[in-house]
């Protein structure tokens, strides 16, 4: 499956959203997600489905103003 | 001073996180500064790198209450789900609210504002909005359910201090029981103490402290200044006169000529 991944292509074998975390290194990490755009609370990711051209936002806490 | 949603601070500096030399300089201007609320905000996290992780156990460690932001969002929408990202992540209920309109200026998109505003009170948000010293947008922020208003001294990062003093008195009089704070623009700390004098109740900075040369001396000089402010506005200052008046005791001085 092909997937925007904060802004970049990737190609990964995952159906939920929880499985893409995991695969991409971020398991137990503070993290908030989206997914084209629409918040998905972490109670959510397990049941999230991904499909072919998502748009997938991983943030973590980070300097501000 | 007053309370921020039912939050008594300990002092009236909030300081923002961005822009340090290092780690250790943030958490030396926090300790030095006794700053009582650090601004933090959310951006893309790398799997390999996990950057953000680091940062957060630095924040958790400073032990201060914990500001997200919106900062960089152009849109409603943007800001919304930015704030509701925050909240899962920093576990507050607190946002500061930026729904930035204009680049140069980085001036509030007022009527997005509003509208941000009103969505995440109703969800339960506790709204700091970053907001001009317009009088009419600062009403309509309220019937919007915020209970704290932050009017600009100047734009993010310019240094310039209160650029509309007129403004700034004129809103302190017409909303005698909102907190407010000072939020942007601030390049000194005599600016800070001229904002607590005129009865503000904290001051929301960043670029002044982190890009001095000494960023942990800077915050402690602008906590010093806001604590002066602040008594000085408690003391009640006399009247300034456009004529002289002697200090000196007239009566009793010799007659020497």
């Amino acid at each position: 499956m092909k997937l925007q991944l904060n802004g970049a292509p990737i190609e990964v074998q995952v159906t939920t959203l929880a499985d893409l975390l995991d695969a991409e290194g971020f398991g137990g990490a503070k993290v908030a997600t989206a997914v084209n755009g629409a918040f998905v609370p972490a109670t959510a990711r397990a049941g999230q489905q991904l499909s072919d051209g998502d748009s997938v936002e991983v943030l973590a806490p980070m300097q501000g103003g | 001073m007053r309370d921020f949603y039912g939050t008594e601070l300990s002092n009236g500096l909030m300081l923002g996180t961005a822009q340090y030399p290092s780690p250790a300089v943030l958490a030396d201007a926090f300790k030095r500064s006794g700053a009582s609320v650090a601004t933090v905000s959310l951006r893309r996290e790398s799997g390999q790198d996990r950057a953000g992780q680091d940062f957060w156990q630095l924040i958790r460690d400073l032990g201060v209450h914990v500001l997200p932001n919106t900062a960089g969002c152009h849109s409603v929408k943007e800001a919304v789900s930015t704030a509701h990202m925050a909240r899962e992540v920093f576990a507050t209920k607190w946002i500061k609210l930026e729904v930035i309109g204009e680049e140069d200026t980085l001036q509030p998109d007022v009527f997005g504002l509003v509208e941000a505003a009103r969505i995440l009170t109703e969800d339960g948000f506790q709204v700091f909005p970053y907001t001009t010293e317009d009088l009419v947008v600062a009403d309509k922020l309220l019937q919007a359910g915020c209970e704290v208003l932050m009017p600009w001294g100047a734009p993010i990062g310019s240094g310039l201090g209160l650029n509309n003093i007129f403004g700034l008195r004129a809103m302190r009089a017409h909303f005698p029981d909102v907190p407010l704070v000072i939020d942007a623009g601030l390049g000194l700390p005599s600016q800070a103490a001229a904002a607590m004098e005129l009865g503000f109740d904290a001051i929301l900075l960043n670029t002044a402290v982190a890009k001095a040369g000494d960023p942990a001396l800077m915050a402690q000089a602008f906590a010093t200044a806001i604590s002066a402010g602040q008594m000085a506005h408690a003391a009640d200052p006399m009247e300034p006169r456009d004529m002289a008046a002697p200090s000196t005791p007239v009566i009793g001085k010799a007659f020497l000529e």
